[in-house]
Order: structure tokens, then sequence, then C-alpha cells
């Protein structure tokens, strides 16, 4: 049996005691606090006397739905009944102190359900046959008579039967189990069903305890400002001037950029840091603004050295000596991530000890953050995770958490507890790259595409914020859904001759993981040219796809089409169609438009397929569907982030534009899950959003939209 | 020192009189509930209700608040009994994050008083709460339920 299973139960139950300090401070910071005195079953499963049964959860529920699908597929092979399950978060501290028991805590990349699906299933299984071998031995008949369901195991010969409750002290004392075999697909009762989700509730009443919301003894509360221009400093200020101030208990620098003010309550600290003289140098990067990096984006395109993502045959003679040659540029702007709740973190700090609670995606990075920031290692540190007000990427970056222990730190044994204003979070983020793409195709006398050429030119997430995975300084990432294998995103189309290359051009402004990443103006740049090569060699736009596309692209893409009724859409109403492969899922949508003559987009309906592979919670990924589609749609109707001065001129949501219910189209999707595979189902979607929209617009308009947002050009009939 | 009736109970607060009404809420009284966005009244995600009626109290100063009637979303549900608003939010399943569902429930609550029976045109035009987590489908088809229920 792996790892996982091989541990010292003692060490954790210590853990978990020193952990339960936040219990006892009268609330939870997880969804069942099993931190009483049952011991758990394995690392995945407590089950308490009274049939209880907690299952824990490593990675971040941020409003995805991963929490309940995690906690079905430990319970799919647990055998229990899924009304007495509930959950909890082990702490990234007690993950290091058992040798990662728990894998990999991070929840970014629709990784949560398919990077962890095995080794959770295997979890509950192995603690289901722990749990009818301590019946059997009760029983002392042989373990291979006894069968467990709904928590309930079963002598079947003598028809004796035991809770899981019963056992579960004496099975915590057994060996674990060698190996587990996992059941086969066709003979799940619990995944693929929508159940419910094991987090609504408190949602409801105003109970949930999001991460803003922690309170403990004693707590104060800070507010921050970092220089608005990156690479900018702190030069100086004047503490003197708001101490006085009401409720104001300290003014600390927290970085060569930042300040902050620690007061009782956030608005003492807001309005005496909005009142804090401040001197700022703000750099060389100053110089920068929007049309500085389009021009420097500008010249990329047509650069000689560039990184070769993807390349096939000989693209640039194939379009060469083409009977048509089709060529344009498109372009996507900076995007922010906009999480309903800003960034926070509380922190207490004591030389022995270093605490934060925060809304984490990312805990191991997190405790590695606090350990960096304390100065202690990470044996005395521990964070742990309060629910998400959404996540989106933005919160696998740790930026917050070291702010947080660094004012904690100057005011040791007080728990500090940071927000960020929503100003500070629009300016202080790692923004949805800024690229240009200029894509260029030859078609033959049929029709048929000979050659494609896509040159990326743009920002490198991977070098704004992690430039020791760069390979031989190639971003990978850069070529999402347009790789020739990857399974975070490969090339749907065969296309015998093929040049996807990438010249990076990075600026000041933080680059970073934005729901969906690369795959977002990846598919809207390829998906939207292939339309156009559709119109250039007369065909349909779906038969014109269907004719390159490999087999599960094209299937999902049928599947959409299907359901949306393609081409036979009412009078007046314009279809557009798009398709993509990322984060291991195969997805394609289909937009329903209409263009009024004054130029009014109304989107009717816009139905999105997806073949995930195997599909935990129908329920929950129609709402990642429809929600990604919010997503990508608010991006792409409005999404941009400008800068001026070296600064993002967006300072709050009244100059930053989302979606709100009246422009929200009728949502259908089709989830088409095949088998054999498993997909993310948290991103794919938002990519297919913009093309499909993009290329109804363009048949009912004949306006070719290339430059993003929508909201810069006018759709008016001239 | 402001006085606060809200959920039916009275509060004192040693605060600012131009204190928004929801750091009060939040810091000086715990009622967490009501949720911080934005802070410029373009969010929704602090909707409450003062004397019935849906507001955003990240920008009412709590002065105005006192001797009104405060709602929260922590006063809807009586003894654990939820309202038919949320009820209907639970069995459609809205919320994702739900971070911004305290104020989509107030908004919706206030609207529904107004309007028994909204049409998807009477939606769009009043509600204006922002969900980055895309429950706005979700959110339409529980106004429908609970107007039905
Ligand atoms: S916080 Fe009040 S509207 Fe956003
Ligand atoms: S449910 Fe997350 S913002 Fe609405």
């Amino acid at each position: 049996m792996n790892e996982m299973l091989r541990f010292d139960r003692r060490a954790f139950l210590v853990g978990a005691a020193a952990a339960s300090g936040g219990f006892s401070l009268g609330f939870s910071t997880t969804g069942a606090a099993a931190a009483d005195a049952t011991p758990e079953v394995n690392a995945w499963v407590v089950v308490k006397p009274n049939d209880t049964v907690v299952i824990r959860i490593a990675r971040s529920e941020m409003g995805q739905g991963s929490l309940t699908g995690l906690a079905q597929m430990v319970a799919e092979e647990l055998e229990c009944d899924w009304s007495k399950v509930t959950w909890e978060y082990p702490t990234p501290g007690q993950n290091t102190a058992r040798k990662r028991i728990w894998g990999n805590y991070n929840s970014t990349g629709s990784q949560s359900i398919r990077q962890s699906q095995d080794y959770v299933r295997k979890g509950g299984a192995a603690a289901r046959e722990m749990l009818i071998q301590a019946a059997a031995n009760t029983w002392k008949v042989p373990a291979a008579e006894c069968s467990a369901a709904n928590s309930i195991i079963t002598h079947q010969k003598s028809g004796r039967k035991t809770s899981f409750g019963k056992v579960a002290a004496a099975a915590a004392k057994l060996e674990p189990p060698k190996d587990v075999v996992l059941k086969d697909p066709k003979d799940w009762k619990l995944i693929g069903k929508g159940v419910k989700r094991l987090d609504t509730y408190d949602k409801l009443i105003g109970k949930q305890i999001y991460s803003i919301d922690l309170r403990l003894p004693g707590m104060l509360i800070a507010t921050i400002k970092d220089c608005p221009v990156n690479g900018g400093k702190l030069t100086s200020f004047d503490a003197d001037k708001v101490k006085g101030m009401r409720g104001v208990k300290a003014v600390l620098r927290v970085s060569d950029s930042s300040v902050a003010v620690v007061a009782d309550t956030f608005w003492n600290a807001k309005t005496a840091l909005d009142a804090l003289p401040m001197v700022w140098d703000m750099g060389e990067n100053a110089k920068v603004s929007s049309a500085s990096i389009a021009d420097m984006l500008k010249e990329g395109l047509s650069a000689e050295q560039t990184y070769i993502g993807n390349r096939q045959g000989d693209a640039a003679g194939a379009i060469a000596g083409a009977a048509k040659k089709v060529e344009a540029v498109y372009s996507f702007p900076y995007q922010h991530h906009v999480t309903m709740e800003p960034m926070n973190a509380t922190a207490r700090y004591t030389p022995e000890k270093c605490e934060v609670w925060c809304p984490t995606q990312n805990g191991e990075g997190a405790l590695a953050a606090v350990a960096e920031a304390s100065g202690l290692p990470v044996s005395q540190c521990d964070v742990y995770k309060v629910h998400l007000g959404g996540g989106f990427g933005r919160r696998g970056r740790t930026d917050y958490v070291t702010q947080a222990v660094r004012i904690a730190k100057q005011m040791p044994g007080t728990p500090v507890k940071l927000i960020w204003t929503r100003e500070e979070d629009m300016a202080h983020c790692a923004y949805h790259p800024v690229t240009q793409c200029k894509l260029t195709a030859g078609l033959d006398a049929d029709g048929k595409i000979t050659g494609l050429q896509m040159r990326i030119s743009g920002q490198s997430i991977l070098a704004s914020l992690l430039p020791q995975a760069l390979q031989n300084g190639m971003d990978p990432i850069v070529f999402q859904g347009l790789t020739p294998s990857s399974p975070e995103g490969h090339l749907g189309y065969d296309i015998p001759n093929l040049l996807i290359d990438h010249a990076m051009r990075n600026t000041h402004i933080l680059a970073g993981f934005w729901r969906g990443v690369n795959l977002n103006q990846n598919a809207l740049y390829l998906e939207s040219f292939i339309d156009e090569l559709a119109k250039e060699a007369g065909q349909d736009p779906l038969e014109f796809r269907r004719k390159m596309l490999k087999p599960k692209h094209r299937a999902v893409l049928d599947a959409a089409a299907a359901k949306a009724n393609y081409g036979n859409a009412p009078k007046g109403i314009f279809q557009g169609v798009a398709q993509i492969m990322g984060y291991g899922s195969y997805v394609a949508a289909v937009a329903d438009v209409s263009v009024s003559d004054g130029g009014q987009l109304k989107i009717h309906r816009i139905v999105g397929a997806t073949d995930c592979g195997y599909a935990v919670n129908p329920a929950q990924i129609e709402r990642q569907i429809a929600g990604s589609f919010v997503y990508g749609l608010s991006a792409s109707l409005y999404g941009e982030i400008t800068i001026k001065d070296g600064a993002v001129e967006q300072q709050n949501l009244d100059s930053y534009t989302l979606m709100r219910i009246d422009e929200m189209p009728r949502v259908e999707s089709v989830i088409v899950p095949s088998g054999g595979f498993w997909g993310g189902v948290g991103e794919p979607t938002i990519a297919v959003a913009a093309p499909a929209v993009l290329n109804g617009i363009a048949r009912a308009t004949g306006k070719r939209i290339r430059d993003m947002p929508l909201v810069k050009h006018s759709l008016k009939n001239t | 020192m402001a006085r606060l009736t809200v959920n039916g109970k009275s509060y004192t607060a040693d605060v600012d009189p131009d204190t928004p009404l929801l750091w009060v809420l939040r810091d000086s009284l715990g009622l967490t509930g009501t949720k911080y966005g934005c802070g410029v009244a373009q969010c929704g995600a602090c909707t409450v209700h003062i004397d019935g009626e849906a507001m955003r109290s990240c920008s009412i100063p709590v002065n105005m608040a006192e001797g009104k009637k405060v709602t929260t979303i922590e006063g809807l549900a009586v003894k654990g009994v939820l309202t038919k608003v949320q009820k209907a939010w639970l069995d459609n399943e809205v919320p994702q994050c739900g971070y911004c569902q305290s104020g989509m429930i107030m908004a919706v609550t206030a609207l529904l008083k107004e309007k028994p029976q909204p049409t998807d045109a009477d939606i769009d035009a009043t509600l204006t709460n922002i969900c980055r987590c895309g429950t706005y489908q979700q959110v339409r088809e529980a106004i429908h339920a609970a107007a039905k229920a």
C-alpha cells in the first residue's frame, strides 16, 4: 500500500489537540471539528461512536464544490451512509508532520478531484476494509464473509449486523491493508450522483465563517497600502499624524514598499491609513503604460527569437504555396480575479509559534510563507484554512499571508487580522497576462487548411511568479490548449503544417494564474480564427471544424451542437461555436446571439458540453459550467485592467465592470463523460465562452472583433 | 455612541457617527453575515434591510440607521425556520462560495415583498448584486421557486 496508509496515529492526535486552539475559542475553522478524542480509522476517515463520518479534505473549497466531490469519492469506497457525512480540513502543518499523508493541498488548475481521485478513493476503501475486519474480529469470522453498506457491516451467513461507529475504535488499532481494490466505475453508487453539497446551509443564514469574518479574543484589525507601482518604494510615512486617531494601535512598516495601520476595527484602521501621509518613490516602472505595453507586444509579433510550443511540417512553406492566405491579429488584456471576499489573513505570532487563519488555495505554500515571514521553523507554524469567498487562482499566491505575519510579528501575542480594501486588491493582483496573437493560415483550393502559424507575443506567468519553473527560458504554460499532447491542453485539430510560438514580453505588472489561465486567450484566438477561415473557405464553421478535429474534441462539439439544435436557430438569432481541450477535459459551446440595428448584443442562450471522463457530481458540474460562462463572458464583455504611470487604473468595481444577472444568458449544459480519464471542470468552459459569442456576433453582423473587451467596440449596423 | 436596533435587539456601539453601518455590524456587533465586497455600493454583498428596504450598508453612515429597524441575514430565519427565499436557495443549491449570497438573499427578499411574482424583466431591472462565482442562473430559478412557494 502506498505511503499514505503508513503513519503514526498518536502523532496526529497530538497535532489535532494542538490545533484545536481554534475550536476552544468558540468556533470551528472547519466544517466539523473531530478534534475530540475519536481516533481516526485512517488519515481520511474518522467515524464517531454516533456513526457520524468525518471525511478529511486536503483541497480548499472556494465555491467549486470539490469538497463535496472529494467526500463522495471517499464515501463511495467507504460504503458509509452519505447522510452522516461531514468533513474537516487537516492543517498543512499536520500534513507536514505526517510526511504529506494527505498529499498535495493545491486547489488550482481544476486539479482537486482529478489529481487526488486515486488516493482518496483508496483511503476510503482501506478504511472500509479496516472497519469490516474489526467487525469480523468481534464476531470471530473471516472478514471475507462480511460486507459493508450504508455504514452497516453485515455477516451474511449469520445475518449479524453492526455499525461503523461501533467498531471504529477497534478498527483504528488495526494494521491498514497492504492493498485495496477499487470499485469498477459501473458499480459506483455515489460517484456520478448530483448529491447536495455539504456546505450550503450556513451560507444561507449568515453563519458560514469566511476568513474575513474570523474573530479571536484580543484581535486587532489591520489594513495595508503597498506602493501603487510594483517595484516602487515607500520612502517614508508620518505615523505621528495618525497615531492619535480613533482606535489606532500601531502604524507599521510591512516591507520596503508598504505600511499598515493596526486598529480596533477595520473602519478605524482604514480611516487612519487614508489620512497617513506617505512619500513614494514610484521608480522606473512609472514610465510604463498600456500603450507602451501594447507597442512592446506588437514588436513581438514579428520578432525573430521565439520559444516554439508546437511545430509540425513546414508551416511557412505551406502558407506561401497556398491558394489563399489569411492573416489576423488579436489581443487580450489584463484581467483581475475579483474574488468577492478581498484578500485577508489573521496571524498570531509568539516567539514559539506562528499561526495563520486564511482563505488560501495553497495551504502548503501558505505554511511555507508563514515560516519564512516569521523566521520560525515549519514545525512551529501552522495554517488554518477558512472558507474562501472565491479563489479563481488569486489565492494560490501568499503575498497577503506574508504581510499578515510581518504585521503580527511586530505585535507578539496579539492576533491581527489584515484585511485589504477592494482598492488595494485591485492594485495588487497578479493579473491574467496580456498577450497579442498573429494568426496566419493558408487554404487550398478546396478550402482546406494547408498550414497555420500562431505567434503569441506577451507576458509569461511563470516568469512573473515561478521563474524557477521556466524550461530553458521557455514558459510551456503559454501554449495551454495548443500543445501536441499535454493533458493540460492539447490542440484538437489535425493540421499538417503548424508553427505555434511565443515571443516572451514581460512587464513589471505581475502576471498570475487567473481562472482558466492561458487556455482563455488561446481558445479565443484559435477558435475565432478558425471561424474566419471557415468563412474564407465558404464553409459552415461547425462542418469546417468537424473535418479537422480529433475524435474526442469532435464528439463534445457534436454534443453541444445537437443540444443547441445547431443550424436551426430562429430568425434573427445567430449561432457561434467553439471548442477546446484543457485541464484534462474536452469542452465546447454554442452561443445563440442577436445584435439589434442599434448594436445591442443579446446572448439568448449558451450551450456548454463537457467530457471530463468521469463526472463525479453532475449537479456541481452544471454549476461550474454556468459559472464559467459568467466568468468568461464578464471578461470578454467588460474585463480590462489598464496601466497608467506604471499603476493599475481601475480602483474599485465602479471602474471594473462585472457581469450581472440582467446579462446572464440561459445556460444549458451537456455532460458527456466518456470514461477512462479524469478531467477538471472548474475552468475549461471559460475558454469557449468568448469565442462562441464572438463567432455568433460575426455571423450576426459581419463584424469580427479581435481586440478585447467587447465594450470597446460598436456593434451598430453601419 | 450609536444606538441601533438590529434583528429586533438593541445595541450600542462606540463608533464615529459616520462609520458605515456595515463595519458597525461586523466589527462592533459581531454580525459577520453581512459582507464587505467593495465599499462603494457596487456589489451588494453588504445588503441589509432598513425599515424593510434593501440598502447597501457599506454606504450608509451608522447614524442614518439609528432609530430604524435594521435586519441582517442573521435575522431572517426565526428559530431556525428558513424563510421561503432561504428555503428556495437551499433547494436550488444556489451558493457556490456563498460570499455574495447574504446580500443576494436580502435583496431578493425585499424584491419579493415589493413584487411577489416577479418576471425575469423585474429581476433583471432590480437585482444588481454581483456574484463572481456566477450563480445567476440558480438565483433566477430560486427566485421563481420562492415566488411560487
Ligand atoms: S460592499 Fe457594499 S455594495 Fe459592495
Ligand atoms: S457564490 Fe461566490 S460570489 Fe456568489
